[in-house]
């Protein structure tokens, strides 16, 4: 703030502060136990970068890899699950937990709920799919999986259901390959793709 | 205008408010306004219509928690801090020295001006509101704003200096 000529003003101005980190993290503690934080988020350090995860009642909603702008993240999920949208530590520590845990080779799988409302239709169906049957260390191939879900033909509509999984390494598209065993593609980049293939396969160093 | 995430509110807005409840309800009870504050705004929030003045929105749910906070205090007597310690410092230079005591105890003599002085001031001077926005909180015309605000400063000019 500008200084004025009056000093009554600045000394009004100039107020101790008191203590807002702890008064707000007092208020979300409130208001997560009233149930009033419809959706929780943190940004989480990873040997893949920074992973942005977002936990509502029913479970992990998203998770994003740096590339994808926080700002850009919070705003969808505010418009398409609740404007009631919090960074919350507590509201994710569980989701960051297993993920520190995967990521240090010490989980096979997440003891998670998972919420679905990003995505929808056929494209959910092949998630889901992916989810409850291609476990740790497994890969499966575009076409392969369209085969799962009854439909052949459907291995382009298989990857945009890759490419647009809003809950990706919990619902593990990275264990989705081209026919031959090309990596294909990755929301999180080729190198993150990498990584966790050889993460699971037990050839990457213990992060 | 779609609603934008509530921690956004809270990061653009959020250190202003905590400062107008500590100025208004002092150090004791300001931390309790600004969470009553908070959680009123979350609940209230999904059902907001217009998402185009966030800031005076929140600023008015602030001010009702300050001003309950008021009434309930007026309701159950109990020692007010005293404009006496401020005209009691040690005076040096010019007729406002009082001030040199430091923000807490002028805004304990903030604390007592009539109720729409009060906000008036701490709106102004601490959130930083246009006049426009602070007759919106304080539920009045822009000019009985502006009247408020000056009346408020030159009480606590004459009582800061006396």
């Amino acid at each position: 703030m500008t200084p004025t000529r009056d000093p009554l003003v600045d000394a009004l101005r100039s107020v101790s502060a008191g203590d807002l980190a702890a008064d707000l993290d007092a208020a979300i503690g409130r208001a997560e136990r009233d149930g009033l934080v419809d959706v929780g988020y943190e940004v989480t350090d990873s040997p893949v970068g920074p992973l942005f995860v977002a936990v509502t009642d029913a479970g992990v909603v998203r998770v994003g890899f740096s590339r994808e702008p926080v700002d850009a993240v919070v705003e969808e999920l505010a418009l398409r699950v609740s404007p009631r949208v919090l960074r919350s530590p507590r509201r994710t520590d569980e989701v960051r937990r297993q993920l520190d845990e995967y990521f240090a080779g010490r989980r096979d799988h997440f003891d998670l709920g998972v919420d679905w409302r990003l995505t929808r239709g056929f494209r959910r169906t092949v998630l889901e799919r992916l989810y409850e049957e291609v476990p740790y260390g497994r890969t499966v191939s575009y076409l392969e999986l369209a085969v799962r879900v009854g439909n052949p033909r459907a291995s382009r509509a298989v990857g945009t259901a890759m490419a647009t999984n809003p809950i990706p390494i919990v619902v593990p598209c990275h264990r989705v390959l081209r026919t031959g065993g090309h990596l294909g593609g990755y929301g999180g980049g080729l190198p993150a793709k990498r990584l966790l293939l050889a993460l699971e396969s037990g050839e990457a160093p213990l992060l | 205008m779609p609603l934008p995430p509530f921690q956004r509110i809270l990061d653009e807005h959020g250190a202003a408010v905590h400062r107008y409840c500590l100025a208004q309800a002092g150090p004791d009870h300001g931390p309790d306004c600004f969470q009553e504050a908070v959680l009123a705004a979350l609940t209230a929030y999904p059902k907001l219509r217009d998402g185009s003045n966030l800031r005076s929105w929140l600023f008015t749910i602030a001010h009702h928690k300050v001003v309950d906070h008021h009434r309930r205090q007026a309701r159950r007597p109990q020692p007010m801090p005293e404009l006496a310690a401020i005209s009691a410092a040690p005076t040096s230079t010019g007729p406002v020295s009082g001030l040199d005591l430091g923000g807490g105890e002028l805004w304990a003599a903030v604390g007592q001006l009539p109720e729409k002085q009060r906000g008036a001031i701490a709106l102004r001077y601490l959130a930083d509101l246009p006049y426009a926005e602070i007759a919106e909180v304080l539920g009045c015309s822009e000019a009985a704003a502006r009247q408020s605000v000056r009346a408020g400063l030159t009480r606590l000019r004459s009582e800061v200096s006396r």
